[in-house]
């Protein structure tokens, strides 16, 4: 039996076509991926992201615990609210997921607790790996299966969302800087997404998604499926878990390298000595992005070839519906320079090497 | 539900065919294959002047979700194939039985029409699939 959100109802009303995604039956798309792409890079989209799991961390110890679970270092997260991407890598210094952790209290003081947010195909591992790593510090991890999540994304997405909400919710969201989040009313709201556009990612009691998610629509805010949110992400350069990496590989080799907080050289975390020897010993490979200018579209596991260099993977493969061209992340050989081939379907096509993200707030943002 | 046409052939692969009269055949993707493809970025056809057979790959018509092959339904020569397509491949998606259409064919033998589907028996074949 496939989980559903508290919206499912509503996407099937509003024309949604569903698939499984990690065990929950979600929205593909309303009709047209590509439009409801445009509309996020024009004006404003929403997203149901309600299958991601949510964790809170709590106890006298949390911030330590954190520093030791994750690369990077929540004693970075200066003010209430901050936000910090991260891996939580095994021992082996790969990724067991990427996930998003908010401060959500004044730094410091007791009572200090943190929101994580991580994906919904790894959650089983996810919440093993952490209780797991809780046993000597005195924290308490608490999922919270109830609260709803909903991104609306785009160059209108705060000011179509401010018009729906009520005067001390709007004045919180204008004084949040990009990447903090904070609570009002019982309502979490985050300026930080998944596109590439300014945005809000906001966390509510499952009761009163539903309403919210009707106002918004009304507003002409429109519902976008996984479809969209993948094209999306991946212009804006950003890693899919599972897709670009996974158990298999470390962040030094998946664009993640500036998540890794190698400062202070004393914080001791999970994964850490197995980085610093494939730093030592020279790493091999880097995530690099393409862009073919020829028809076609590339796809993942597509070879990569690199002349006199060798070979590598296309990890997430899609046309660009804002650039009219194909892109890619590919992981390949370190030594690779602006030019690679890839074989699709026996064919070698040449690419352009960039450096990622491709769009960033409507515009092309590579050369 | 998707939308099938009666006046039209269909072959299992989701190509529809549909009989000039004058000895040649327009075939395109069905409305079924259109919405399980999403939308259509791109459509590679086969050059004019070529001669397929049955069960040829015809080109190759890609996503934003997959790339999926075409399928000559039926032998002949390509006498046409439809350039709007190359700038307006969502019509693939807006209009599958109309203007994205993808080629057209001159029948190497009538008789092989017979052995088509109808929509009918193409109506079932979604059924099972879905």
């Amino acid at each position: 039996m496939a989980n559903k959100t508290a919206l499912y109802d509503q996407h099937l009303a509003m024309g949604a076509k569903v698939v499984d995604f990690g065990g929950w039956d979600m929205p593909l798309n309303y009709g047209s991926q590509i439009e409801e792409h445009k509309q996020v890079r024009t004006a404003a989209g929403m997203f149901d992201v309600s299958h991601m799991t949510i964790v809170d961390v709590t106890g006298a110890d949390a911030s330590e615990y954190l520093r030791y679970l994750l690369a990077n270092d929540v004693a970075r997260l200066d003010i209430k609210g901050k936000a910090l991407y991260s891996g939580m890598l095994n021992e082996d210094g790969n990724v067991i997921d990427d996930l998003i952790v908010y401060r959500m209290t004044d730094p410091g003081v007791p009572g200090e607790w943190f929101r994580v947010v991580v994906n919904c195909a790894t959650r089983e591992k996810d919440l093993r790996w952490m209780a797991e790593k809780t046993a000597h510090f005195d924290v308490a991890l608490t999922e919270q299966p109830e609260l709803s999540m909903v991104a609306i994304q785009g160059p209108e997405a705060i000011a179509k969302a401010k018009s729906v909400l009520n005067e001390s919710r709007g004045r919180l969201i204008d004084g949040l800087s990009i990447f903090q989040g904070l609570e009002s009313e019982g309502w979490f709201i985050a300026r930080t997404g998944y596109t590439g556009e300014d945005g809000l990612e906001i966390i509510i009691p499952e009761d009163e998604i539903s309403e919210f998610w009707q106002a918004l629509a009304d507003a002409g805010v429109a519902p976008c499926g996984l479809g969209a949110r993948d094209t999306l992400r991946l212009e804006a350069g950003m890693n899919l878990y599972g897709a670009d990496m996974d158990e298999s590989v470390s962040p030094l080799v998946s664009a993640m390298g500036w998540t890794v907080a190698w400062e202070p050289e004393n914080r001791d975390f999970c994964g850490r000595a197995a980085l610093e020897a494939e730093k030592a010993a020279g790493v091999a490979q880097k995530l690099v992005g393409l862009v073919m200018k020829s028809r076609g579209v590339l796809r993942g596991h597509q070879k990569v070839i690199v002349e006199g260099v060798g070979e590598g993977e296309i990890t997430s493969g899609t046309f660009s519906p804002t650039l009219n061209v194909s892109i890619a992340l590919a992981r390949v050989p370190a030594g690779t320079k602006d030019l690679a081939m890839v074989d699709i379907r026996g064919k070698h096509v040449a690419v352009s090497v960039v450096r990622p993200p491709f769009v960033r707030n409507g515009k092309k943002v590579f050369s | 539900m998707s939308d099938i046409r009666n006046e039209l052939k269909y072959v299992a692969s989701h190509e529809w065919i549909r009989n000039e009269g004058d000895g040649s055949v327009t075939i395109g993707i069905t409305d079924h294959a259109q919405d399980l493809l999403g939308d259509v970025v791109f459509v590679e056809l086969p050059e004019v002047g070529a001669d397929v057979e049955t069960g040829d790959d015809a080109g190759v018509v890609e996503s934003v979700k997959a790339a999926s092959d075409i399928y000559v339904p039926i032998s002949g020569e390509i006498i046409a194939t439809n350039e709007l397509l190359e700038d307006s491949p969502e019509l693939v998606n807006s209009d599958p039985y109309g203007d994205g259409w993808f080629f057209r064919i001159k029948l190497a033998d009538e008789a092989e029409l017979g052995g088509l589907l109808d929509a009918q028996a193409y109506g079932e074949l979604c059924e099972d699939e879905s």
